[in-house]
């Protein structure tokens, strides 16, 4: 039992450092076009929280919570909107990039002639989406806590939930990906995406939509995600932030090995 | 040459890579010891690639043995291959990179200090004549030089095996030399080089000890020239005819030399004495349109084997 428990335990290490080689070439290949596209992903959830939030906000008004909390609809919108553009900016690496890098760049083929392993670029590259997903929400965190739509510790603390949150999508985007058969597929996830974004309780309370569909609503990802990081930036954090969490990690768990498998049937041929 | 299995660096038996109904590799035994430099030769769809995919250990076995370093490329897959270099048929150099952070990344991969990296990097540039174009990206290289950068690649490492899969296919006869003279130079210092080729002059200039291989078996086995010995005449005679058929001719030429092979624009005659053997042609009454009489060659032995040529 020892002797199979501890070489896997050595190879830890190992594992990681090969991980984090699949991180250094992506730092490697960063070239100035790289922060347009990166400038371009973190304005659009800011764009929406100035022209929903604020702009349509300002017809709507305050906002009732179900714990008796009254607040902006700025304030409701935001903390959305940073969950989405979390979700945003990890399936971004994790879906076209993975998906050019593998299928036509053939990136991997090369790698996997060295030590690492499917399971480890997988994870370099999630590890990657989450340092452009992470940047993503810091800045829209400061942004939040200058408009005074949340408070900076409540910031700090609703941080790592919203890397968890890109986490969840990059591994679930990425996983995703090895079904792709070509860039067209690409068009069905764009379109479930945007559906995501706008029907996981961002803009409306999920309470206000009918039972069957508020039901459907709770099953989505991003919905997690919304409720995990609103309940934290309005201070509301409950029992049930820690389903959010769970089902999160579950998320990236599952994720990560699916896309490790399929990585392996696909370039182990 | 017989080689103890305990003493190969690379040992199958049986070994076999089927693709659903279709099979690549059928049933092989093949022991490389340690310095040799050996060489898969066949056409095109003959099961080398598959076979070196197997060895490289991104490709599970469908059955059989194979040792890699005396380890089981199943279970050991990443041990193996911080051991060996390859050098795939299609180059996959990262076009995102420049020449240089190419070998300098994939060191990384191996886990091999960044200061070791850049150092080893600049060596392999030198050696493969690339210094000058360290700074340029991967596209606008040639494909010779692209060939180079990619064998460059696969000595990061410093493996002790190196897997070659078609070096020189597509490039042209002096990006071939370069490729060729590089390659006897790693030789040189001791490497297992272990290269698939359809071409027998590379066969013939790299290879210590090479199998032929045909529709996923061996056929043959041996030195280059032991091969030519056993399965070919010392020369051969190209004859060609303005309009007769070469099979027409091959029936009136019974008798003359070992044997004649008629390929659809010539036809071979075999004949350890080719000077003679194409006087008693002449003899004949046969006024052939050109002839060329040579040496034989590996492409000899492989159409006395297989019946086509290896080229197509």
């Amino acid at each position: 039992m020892v002797s199979l428990v501890l070489p896997r335990l050595a190879a830890l290490p190992a594992a990681a450092a090969r991980s984090l080689s699949v991180m250094e070439r992506n730092a490697a290949a960063l070239r100035s076009a790289y922060w347009l596209v990166m400038i371009s992903g973190f304005l659009e959830p800011v764009l929406y929280l100035f022209s929903i939030g604020v702009g349509v906000g300002a017809l709507i008004g305050g906002l009732t919570l179900p714990s008796g909390q009254v607040v902006s609809y700025a304030a409701f919108v935001a903390p959305a909107m940073l969950a989405s553009s979390a979700m945003s900016g990890a399936l971004a690496e994790t879906t076209f990039n993975f998906f050019g890098k593998m299928k036509y760049v053939k990136l991997y083929d090369g790698i996997l002639a060295t030590p690492v392993r499917p399971f480890e670029i997988a994870l370099g590259e999630l590890g990657w989406a989450m340092l452009r997903g992470g940047a993503y929400s810091a800045g829209f965190l400061a942004i939040m806590t200058a408009m005074e739509l949340t408070t900076a510790l409540r910031a700090l603390a609703a941080f790592p939930a919203a890397v968890l949150a890109g986490f969840a999508f990059g591994a679930l985007g990425m996983a995703l990906s090895t079904y792709m058969r070509s860039w067209q597929d690409f068009d069905l996830m764009a379109s479930a995406q945007f559906a995501l974004f706008l029907f996981s309780g961002t803009f409306v309370p999920a309470e206000s939509y009918p039972a069957l569909l508020r039901w459907l609503v709770e099953l989505s990802p991003l919905y997690r995600a919304v409720e995990l990081v609103r309940s934290i930036s309005l201070g509301e954090v409950g029992g049930a932030q820690l389903v959010d969490v769970g089902y999160l990690v579950g998320v990236t768990a599952l994720g990560l090995m699916v896309a490790g498998r399929r990585m392996a049937k696909l370039l182990y041929k | 040459m017989t080689v103890s299995s305990d003493g190969a660096l690379i040992h199958a038996r049986g070994l076999r890579k089927r693709f659903g109904e279709f099979t690549a590799v059928d049933g092989i035994d093949v022991d490389v010891p340690r310095g040799e430099a050996f060489g898969f030769l066949g056409p095109n769809g003959a099961g080398k690639s598959s076979t070196m995919r197997m060895i490289a250990c991104v490709s599970a076995p469908s059955a059989g043995t194979l040792r890699i370093l005396g380890m089981d490329p199943l279970r050991q897959g990443p041990a193996i291959r911080a051991r060996l270099g390859v050098c795939p048929q299609l180059d996959n150099l990262d076009p995102e990179l420049t020449v240089r952070e190419n070998l300098t990344t994939y060191a990384r991969y191996f886990r091999i200090p960044r200061r070791v990296a850049r150092e080893r990097a600049d060596e392999l540039l030198e050696f493969v004549q690339l210094t000058d174009r360290a700074g340029s990206k991967v596209e606008p290289l040639s494909g010779g030089m692209k060939r180079r950068l990619t064998i460059a690649r696969a000595l990061v490492n410093e493996p002790e095996i190196v897997l070659l899969d078609e070096p020189t296919t597509g490039l042209d006869p002096q990006a071939r030399h370069l490729v060729w003279e590089r390659l006897f130079r790693l030789k040189q210092q001791g490497v297992t080089l272990l290269l698939t080729t359809h071409y027998m002059d590379e066969a013939e200039q790299l290879c210590d000890r090479l199998v032929v291989m045909d529709g996923g078996r061996i056929v043959a086995e041996g030195a280059p020239r032991e091969l030519i010995t056993r399965y070919s005449t010392r020369e051969v005679v190209e004859l060609r005819f303005a309009a007769d058929a070469p099979e027409d001719i091959a029936g009136k030429l019974a008798g003359v030399g070992e044997r004649t092979e008629a390929l659809p624009d010539r036809l071979l005659l075999y004949a350890d004495d080719g000077d003679a053997a194409l006087a008693q042609v002449q003899q004949r009454g046969l006024e052939p349109a050109g002839v060329l009489v040579r040496r034989s060659t590996l492409e000899d032995v492989f159409l006395h084997l297989t019946g086509r040529t290896l080229v197509d």
